[in-house]
């Protein structure tokens, strides 16, 4: 790489200055010196994404359309078998719920977090005395370890000796078996993931409404506007690209969390909380009998669900980009 | 900017902004209850633990959770600062150059690197676990701290090479061709001149990628749930997995496992901001 580079370098400059019909061929050598020293620059990121990204996709991939058992999984001998993983995960009774786990669980999830994080945003675009401390402080929930945040959550939601039961029980309410019951596991999950994404959609909107000028605030005022129309005649209007985009990451970034969930109730009790994703680990790494192939296929159906939703919001990111261009 | 900033402080008048500091101060309060109750069990004493009503405050504290903490997990704390230290570099490594020439260099194909990278942040964990699973079982990398750092980097790097990329287009053309003009080459240029001028962005993608190795827990699970050296992520998780009914230990361990993301947020608080929103918006 540095051989390469220093090589190159003193005759670009030399071209660079010469002209007529004679440094035409010179010209481009030092083009193609100058891509060689960029790929250079790049080599190691691309041998990277190929050996770790691009690799692991394709044994996913492979994993997907054999039928592996434990021990062709090792021998590595496994009979090719098509679509028949992806067709037995279809078919599985699992499949229904799990789906419709992961719609409710990123929908609802991703709702509140934005009403939340706007509410927030909005209000601490006031400018008052410790804002910008307490602004920080909310990043808290976003920085921990899911571990921590997860594990927390669950005492705190533990049927028996819970603090929110206990506080439930202060407003009149009976003891909820919130991790325990079928009816409320899912819920118990949504709501620790609801408080863990808040920083994110607070920090984006706020940086967002930075960017809104304060003379139209100024105008509404002096016409009278109130603050509710204020926001809604200017403030959501005006965000709303910022809105989309963090709407779609935050789209794409739910449908893949695992962790929680999993260190919650492990998509339990029966299959009451399980996504898509916990359901992939349940199938590949839960069990003493792994089921690679099955647990391979729910995953690469969740990356077509994700590669959907990241295209859009690719498409809405340049999207614009170009207009403000 | 600042001209809005000034109108909007307008219209929060003197008693109004009393109000809403007070206002803010509640809901940061409710915001972060649960932080406060995972310090307030890690300080519980066992007998009281279920005891009802909970005791909201720790009026008679313990430090078993934290002796605990001292006599089981330094290992995998240890564990975990080399696995983050590793990524750190690891990621440093493959994104700044990456980022520069993306930025500077126009290689063929940049486009399409960019793209790749984009998407390459919307790949499940989980997917990857799986797929790295066979790999490392073929190479007998499970189970190696070394192949932990390997697959944790690749939560950051593709944010790295966006953030340095994103950093390095604005350094100005007359900085480098100053270089080159003093006779320094591509290389020289970018270690002496252009990474200097990084060093937010250098700060940002280490931090992030230090605090994503430090809680990984996927990775960690699937690939080296029965090795040697295990992180704290584990610790934790082998402390619920039991069945262990010491809520202040395992709090204990949760507080401890969190001082990473305390310190960044005391020391580095505009970096983390930074790093939220370069993924997200561009301006």
């Amino acid at each position: 790489m540095t051989i390469a580079a220093r090589v190159d370098r003193p005759r670009v400059s030399a071209v660079s200055q010469a002209s007529g019909p004679d440094t035409q061929p010179l010209r481009r050598r030092a083009r193609r010196r100058r891509r060689l020293t960029a790929l250079a620059f790049v080599a190691p990121l691309i041998a990277y994404l190929a050996a770790f990204y691009v690799y692991p996709l394709y044994r996913n991939l492979d994993l997907s359309l054999r039928d592996y058992t434990v021990r062709s999984f090792v021998a590595g001998d496994a009979p090719f078998s098509g679509w028949d993983n992806f067709q037995k995960v279809l078919d599985d009774p699992t499949f229904g719920p799990a789906m419709r786990h992961t719609m409710v669980f990123t929908f609802v999830s991703i709702a509140f977090q934005y009403v939340i994080g706007l509410a927030l945003a909005v209000f601490f675009n006031r400018h008052f005395r410790l804002a910008p401390t307490l602004r920080a402080l909310f990043l808290i929930p976003w920085l921990l370890p899911l571990i921590v945040s997860a594990s927390t959550w669950s005492w705190m939601l533990n049927s028996e000796s819970g603090v929110v039961n206990y506080f439930l029980h202060f407003l009149g309410v009976g003891p909820v078996g919130w991790l325990t019951s079928p009816d409320w596991a899912l819920t118990s999950v949504i709501i620790a993931n609801i408080w863990i994404g808040i920083p994110f959609n607070l920090v984006i909107l706020y940086s967002g409404l930075q960017n809104i000028p304060g003379e139209l605030y100024e105008a509404a005022s002096l016409d009278g506007a109130s603050a509710w129309q204020q926001f809604r005649r200017i403030t959501f209007p005006l965000l709303r690209p910022v809105s989309a985009i963090t709407l779609l990451l935050g789209l794409v970034y739910t449908l893949k969390v695992f962790d929680l969930i999993w260190i919650m109730t492990k998509g339990g009790p029966g299959d009451t909380s399980s996504t898509l994703a916990t359901w992939s680990y349940q199938l590949g790494f839960g069990t003493l009998l792994p089921k690679f192939g099955p647990g391979a296929a729910v995953g690469n159906i969740l990356i077509l669900i994700a590669l959907v939703f990241g295209l859009l919001y690719i498409r809405v990111q340049s999207g614009q980009r170009r207009q403000e261009a | 900017m600042t001209s809005h900033r000034k109108g909007s402080r307008r219209y929060t008048g003197r008693k109004g902004s009393r109000r809403y500091t007070v206002i803010g101060l509640a809901l940061t309060a409710l915001m972060l209850f649960p932080v406060y109750w995972m310090l307030n069990v890690s300080l519980t004493p066992q007998q009281d633990m279920r005891k009802t009503p909970p005791d909201l405050l720790p009026l008679h504290p313990t430090f078993e959770g934290y002796r605990a903490v001292l006599d089981d997990q330094l290992p995998y704390l240890g564990t975990s600062l080399l696995i983050g230290l590793g990524t750190v570099a690891l990621t440093l490594v493959l994104a700044a150059p990456a980022g520069y020439a993306l930025a500077k260099l126009r290689p063929l194909g940049g486009g399409a690197l960019g793209l790749f990278l984009l998407v390459a942040q919307m790949i499940p964990g989980i997917v990857m676990a799986m797929g790295f699973y066979g790999i490392f079982l073929d190479a007998g990398l499970l189970n190696s701290w070394w192949g932990l750092i390997i697959a944790d980097s690749t939560i950051a790097v593709p944010f790295g090479v966006m953030i340095f990329t994103a950093f390095m287009s604005g350094i100005p053309g007359e900085l480098i061709a100053a270089s080159r003009i003093d006779g320094a080459g591509t290389f020289r240029t970018f270690w002496s001149v252009v990474l200097p001028v990084s060093r937010n962005a250098v700060v940002t993608v280490s931090l992030f990628s230090f605090l994503w190795a430090w809680s990984d827990f996927v990775f960690a699970n699937t690939l080296d749930g029965g090795g040697d050296l295990r992180p704290i992520t584990l610790g934790i998780y082998k402390y619920i997995g039991n069945n262990n009914q010491e809520w202040n230990s395992i709090m204990a361990t949760a507080v401890v496992a969190s001082v990473p993301a305390a310190v960044l947020l005391v020391l580095a608080q505009r970096y983390v901001a930074a790093g939220v929103t370069a993924g997200a918006v561009k301006d």
